[in-house]
């Protein structure tokens, strides 16, 4: 009788153990393709470079203050306090922006390295802040904090994953298999933490450093449009044309007024 | 059965305390700081070392426990209600409960799984509500007056205007869910104004739903107010509505003074957290309301007997009452 009785329960906690059981499973990415046969490849003997640095104009902004309370790790390695990462300037130079070959290079054929490139998280930072990857190259993601971080790649090209690193020294490799710029990565505990992913099919990219500058090496001779890409300036594009063994010289200027309205 | 009413009420109680906990996570924007799901990291949610409760993870995990907490206590609800309850409806709707906190608790896993898809979210909030309206469901019609029986009521109006505040309340809670899981809460960042005008200069999807939650808090304020004073009118010695029609109204008052705060405050966490508690509150009081007026209205009234819960069908009399309630 009381088996009769307790049926309805029964039945919805099967039911629920059913949905409960079938939930997804997370896949890293695809192993990268193998060259067609007559693959076109970038003669390096008769390849350019293409160099240059990102200046920004006007007053920066001030990078503002970060929360560190909800984490005592986290407050412990930023004893000083801490700000947004959002502009890195030396001199004029601006420092974290992408810079990449968006459009040019026809059906040329790059091999992907083997090498991982390394994101690690650090005295609850992203480090490096801004980065790039190929696709199909593999991206490691460390834990080097002595706390726990979610490693949350809010991509739209690729698929979106979320990953917990809840041990120190724990080293997770993911693979994105589409060009996207840029893909963001946060951390949901800890909501300051940002890092952002230029994924592309190709090697021609470069993060600016020292004084803003950077460096497009080994390029074939061609027609480029180039953009620089400022996680709150926005981007900019310019084109270059380039012929065999040349070098070239190509600077971008922001205006720090846009960060305003960004 | 004044310990099953007593026992309704705390779990009524408690999942309000669930809907402030899902509101400060999603205030907080902390919805995947613990990613895997039903563990937290790895571990069985009930042992994760408090050590480890850090950022965001706080306010997620605490929201997990809770909810852990209110489908426990409503498994004991349902099965309690089951086994004392003579009233089959009553039975049922225990049923109900439990059926929903275990859709509730599937539709939390699948949004953490899913990454926060909006219409799983907006679900999860929906279904929140719902949730909570059955609780205090039961906790209103398992109470002694209740069950004691009212006297009837003569006003074919007053069903209509209170199961229509109800809805309109509901519905405008599921505005106010869109707008916040797909992250429209400044889509207007002005306020009472529209980017200075009175209707937007600009339609996006954003702004679409984040006016149409202005629309629908100008439709309820008006709704409740026509509500709350058809009562003070015509029903004024009648205190089992006059109370929840007052605490109405002084709870709508409250929630369009707490919209505003929320988009001047820039979608601050305690006010944003505090706006949708007090949004469930006017949901439930509405809620309350409306049954009782329907019980009162439209049902013939009976005797049931306090201590056993038994219908007589003896048509209530104010004698009657007097003798019920001693």
């Amino acid at each position: 009788m009381y088996l009769n009785q307790l049926r309805p329960f029964l039945t919805v906690s099967l039911m629920a153990l059913a949905v409960a059981c079938g939930g997804p499973t997370e896949k890293g990415g695809q192993a990268p393709a193998a060259p067609p046969a007559n693959a076109r490849r970038v003669d390096q003997s008769k390849a350019g470079n293409v160099t240059g640095h990102v200046t920004i104009e006007g007053t920066v902004p001030r990078n503002p203050p970060i929360q560190i309370d909800g984490d005592p790790y986290c407050r412990q390695q930023n004893p000083n306090g801490a700000t947004a990462e959002n502009f890195v300037v030396d001199g004029a130079g601006l420092e974290n922006v992408f810079v990449y070959v968006k459009d040019g290079l026809g059906d040329y054929w790059f091999d992907v390295p083997t090498e991982p490139v390394k994101l690690d998280q650090h005295a609850c930072r992203y480090q490096p802040h801004v980065l790039g990857v190929r696709t199909g190259q593999k991206l490691a993601i460390s834990n080097s904090d002595d706390t726990l971080h979610n490693v949350h790649a809010v991509a739209a090209a690729n698929r979106e994953w979320n990953k917990g690193q809840s041990l120190k020294n724990i080293v997770d490799e993911k693979v994105f298999t589409k060009p996207e710029v840029m893909v963001r990565f946060k951390c949901d505990v800890h909501n300051w933490m940002q890092a952002f992913v230029g994924v592309l099919d190709h090697p021609y990219f470069a993060v600016t450093r020292h004084g803003g500058k950077f460096e497009l090496k080994d390029l074939p001779a061609g027609t480029y449009t180039v953009e620089a890409w400022h996680e709150k300036l926005g981007s900019q594009t310019q084109t270059v044309t380039l012929g065999e063994k040349e070098s070239k010289e190509l600077n971008f200027m922001f205006k720090s007024a846009a960060a305003s309205s960004n | 059965m004044i310990w099953l009413n007593r026992y309704a009420k705390l779990v009524a109680a408690s999942t309000l305390l669930l809907i402030a906990a899902g509101g400060m996570v999603t205030s907080t924007g902390s919805g995947l700081s613990v990613p895997d799901w039903p563990n937290t990291y790895g571990w069985f949610m009930f042992t994760f070392p408090m050590s480890k409760w850090v950022g965001g993870i706080r306010y997620e995990h605490t929201h997990r426990l809770i909810a852990g907490t209110v489908g426990f206590l409503t498994i004991i609800l349902a099965i309690w209600t089951w086994r004392v309850e003579p009233r089959v409806w009553v039975r049922r709707l225990g049923v109900a409960a439990l059926g929903a906190v275990i859709l509730q608790g599937l539709l939390g896993g699948l949004t953490v799984i899913l990454l926060l898809p909006p219409a799983v979210s907006i679900g999860h909030a929906a279904l929140a509500q719902l949730f909570f309206c059955i609780t205090v469901t039961l906790a209103l019609v398992t109470s002694p007056s209740w069950i004691a029986g009212a006297r009837s009521l003569t006003d074919p109006m007053l069903p209509r205007i209170t199961l229509a505040t109800t809805t309109l309340v509901y519905c405008q809670i599921l505005i106010g869910a869109t707008m916040r899981h797909i992250g429209a809460g400044l889509a207007i960042p002005t306020f009472p104004l529209v980017f200075g005008h009175l209707l937007p200069p600009d339609w996006t999807t954003a702004i679409g739903v984040h006016f149409a939650h202005r629309v629908g808090a100008v439709m309820v304020l008006a709704a409740v107010s026509l509500t709350a004073a058809h009562i003070w009118h015509w029903h004024r010695p009648q205190r089992d509505l006059i109370r929840p029609a007052t605490v109405l109204f002084l709870l709508v008052c409250s929630q369009a003074t707490l919209g505003a705060l929320v988009v001047m405050s820039a979608l601050q966490p305690i006010i944003n957290t505090a706006h949708v508690v007090n949004g469930a509150l006017v949901l439930a009081t509405s809620l309350v309301l409306t049954l009782r007026v329907f019980r009162r209205t439209l049902q013939q009234p009976v005797m049931v007997d306090a201590k056993t819960s038994r219908r007589t069908d003896i048509p209530l009399l104010d004698k009657d009452l007097r003798e019920v309630r001693g």
